[in-house]
């Protein structure tokens, strides 16, 4: 009796952890193995308001909207897009085991990731800046971090980046995630969160945070996000046009606006809008 | 995979201090261990009590803890206590969430030490207790002098795994701000994902060398330890 309940046990305990790993885009990767080639899937992050968010059944977003457009433009209309949520650590993971087509999730391009992805783009130059209390005006930039307390993602660039450069007199509250940092600095426990300027507007135009935090404004960092794509991919070309009419025609300032505009930021003008590099 | 996986994974790993990370995590689950082990005792004491108040507390000690998750105790502590009350143990960040991370484990793992120590209470027999109160003994030289000391005995196997589940669940101590083994395990994630599989392997290995021993000396010790009768 007892064997006869742990075979079934450790199947479903294991279908379970399998479950978790793959999330829900199982049917789909279904779909398309049996030559569904209408549809398109896009990872994006799900957890981040102004860039790329899960609102319900829908999604809002500069990443989800740029994705929209490029997708548009290789021939998929908004209706055969699947949006399949791809956090950080799994982009890579995501793109060469095909579970996602394309990604557009605060992807900077880096020379370890070209390794194992592709990318097209820049679609965005972003950099490393700090969120404050709208009241603030002694931090203007890293330089003014001395003895101050600081909020960023457990191990994130940006938080490495503090801790590597500016660790002295500087303390660092490590989160799981940003929204965690702005409760943490609206209730005043730190005096900063620190990540991609991109991502704190989107944060600073959140309804609820509204008024209560500003974009410094100085960035010191260079990030370029780029579209994931599997190796070797064929897409790259078409998405850079992509990229470039967007940027031609002022649909990417638009988008910027809309999505990021509230907070009051603008994007680093001297990097913004970028120029995608040639594909390799 | 690419050519040199392996020479760009002794890389990675020659860049960042994976020893000291795992050290973090053997130093939260010692502190916490301790404070978990002396709390779960005097917790085990209540629950065997002959005071109806003090069983109650206990159990509803033991139901409360061991029935909330460990990430949501360890985040109250964290962002509760130190974030929203100012609750300090340290004079710095790291210190801070140290001692708040180790008091949250501890809390957590008593309740479990708890119970284990009333399966080893359950190992003696009845009739020792009815026997030491007809010498004349009273509720605290009986647990002292003839319950604890068999229990503590009998409890070695299930102390020792509470111990094994302790040390895995001081990774959660991440969600504490405290910069540990699945902390820096994201970090070298972040920064070199073309070798992610490598660098996850070396962090379950790493788990693996610590928690291993631990079940081996824990079976040889109950085995070692129990009361023949």
């Amino acid at each position: 009796m007892r064997r006869g309940l742990l075979a079934p046990a450790l199947l479903a305990a294991g279908a379970l952890a399998l479950g978790g790993c793959s999330s829900d885009d199982d049917s789909s990767s279904d779909d398309n193995s049996s030559g569904g080639s209408g549809k398109i899937r896009i990872g994006i992050k799900f957890d981040q308001p102004g860039l790329g968010f899960q609102d319900g059944s829908s999604y809002t977003g500069f990443d989800v909207d740029v994705a929209t457009y490029v997708a548009g433009k290789l021939g998929y209309d908004e209706g055969d897009i699947e949006f399949v949520q791809s956090p950080s650590a799994q982009r890579e993971s995501m793109l060469s085991g095909g579970q996602v087509d394309m990604i557009f999730a605060t992807y900077s391009i880096t020379d370890d990731r070209k390794k194992v992805v592709s990318f097209a783009g820049p679609y965005f130059v972003a950099g490393q800046d700090l969120l404050v209390a709208a009241d603030d005006t002694s931090i203007t930039g890293p330089e003014d971090l001395e003895g101050k307390n600081l909020c960023s993602v457990t191990g994130s660039t940006s938080a490495q980046r503090i801790k590597d450069d500016y660790a002295q007199g500087t303390q660092l509250l490590e989160q799981p995630g940003y929204s965690e940092c702005v409760t943490a600095l609206v209730a005043g426990q730190v005096d900063a969160v620190t990540t991609d300027d991109i991502i704190l507007a989107g944060l600073a135009s959140l309804p609820a945070n509204k008024g209560k935090v500003k974009v410094v404004g100085n960035p010191f960092s260079e990030e370029n996000y780029g579209v994931g794509l599997p190796k070797d991919s064929d897409k790259c070309e078409d998405i850079n046009t992509a990229i470039k009419a967007m940027i031609d025609d002022g649909t990417w300032q638009e988008l910027l606006d809309k999505n990021v505009g509230a907070s009051g930021y603008k994007a680093n003008e001297e990097l913004n809008p970028p120029t995608p590099a040639a594909c390799s | 995979m690419h050519s040199g996986y392996l020479d760009d994974l002794g890389t990675v790993l020659g860049q960042y201090d994976v020893l000291a990370a795992f050290w973090v995590n053997i130093q939260l689950t010692v502190y916490a261990g301790i404070i978990a082990l002396v709390l779960g005792t005097l917790l085990a004491l209540m629950r065997i009590s002959p005071v109806p108040s003090l069983r109650w507390a206990g159990s509803t000690y033991v139901t409360l803890l061991r029935n909330t998750p460990l990430t949501i105790i360890i985040v109250f502590f964290v962002l509760g206590m130190w974030g929203q009350l100012g609750f300090t143990l340290g004079p710095d960040f790291p210190t801070n969430f140290f001692r708040l991370s180790v008091l949250g484990l501890a809390v957590y793992h008593a309740a479990f030490v708890c119970e284990a120590i009333r399966s080893g209470v359950n190992t003696v027999p009845r009739g020792q207790a009815e026997a030491a109160r007809a010498i004349g003994l009273g509720f605290w030289p009986t647990a002292r002098l003839v319950i604890l000391p068999q229990a503590f005995r009998g409890a070695v196997a299930p102390l020792g795994n509470v111990l094994i589940a302790l040390i895995k669940n001081s990774t959660v101590a991440a969600a504490g701000s405290v910069a540990e083994a699945s902390g820096l395990m994201r970090e070298m994630i972040e920064n070199s994902s073309s070798v992610i599989l490598g660098i996850f392997l070396v962090f379950a290995l790493g788990f693996v060398v610590i928690v291993v021993p631990v079940g081996l000396a824990t079976t040889a010790l109950s085995r070692r330890w129990a009361v023949a009768r």
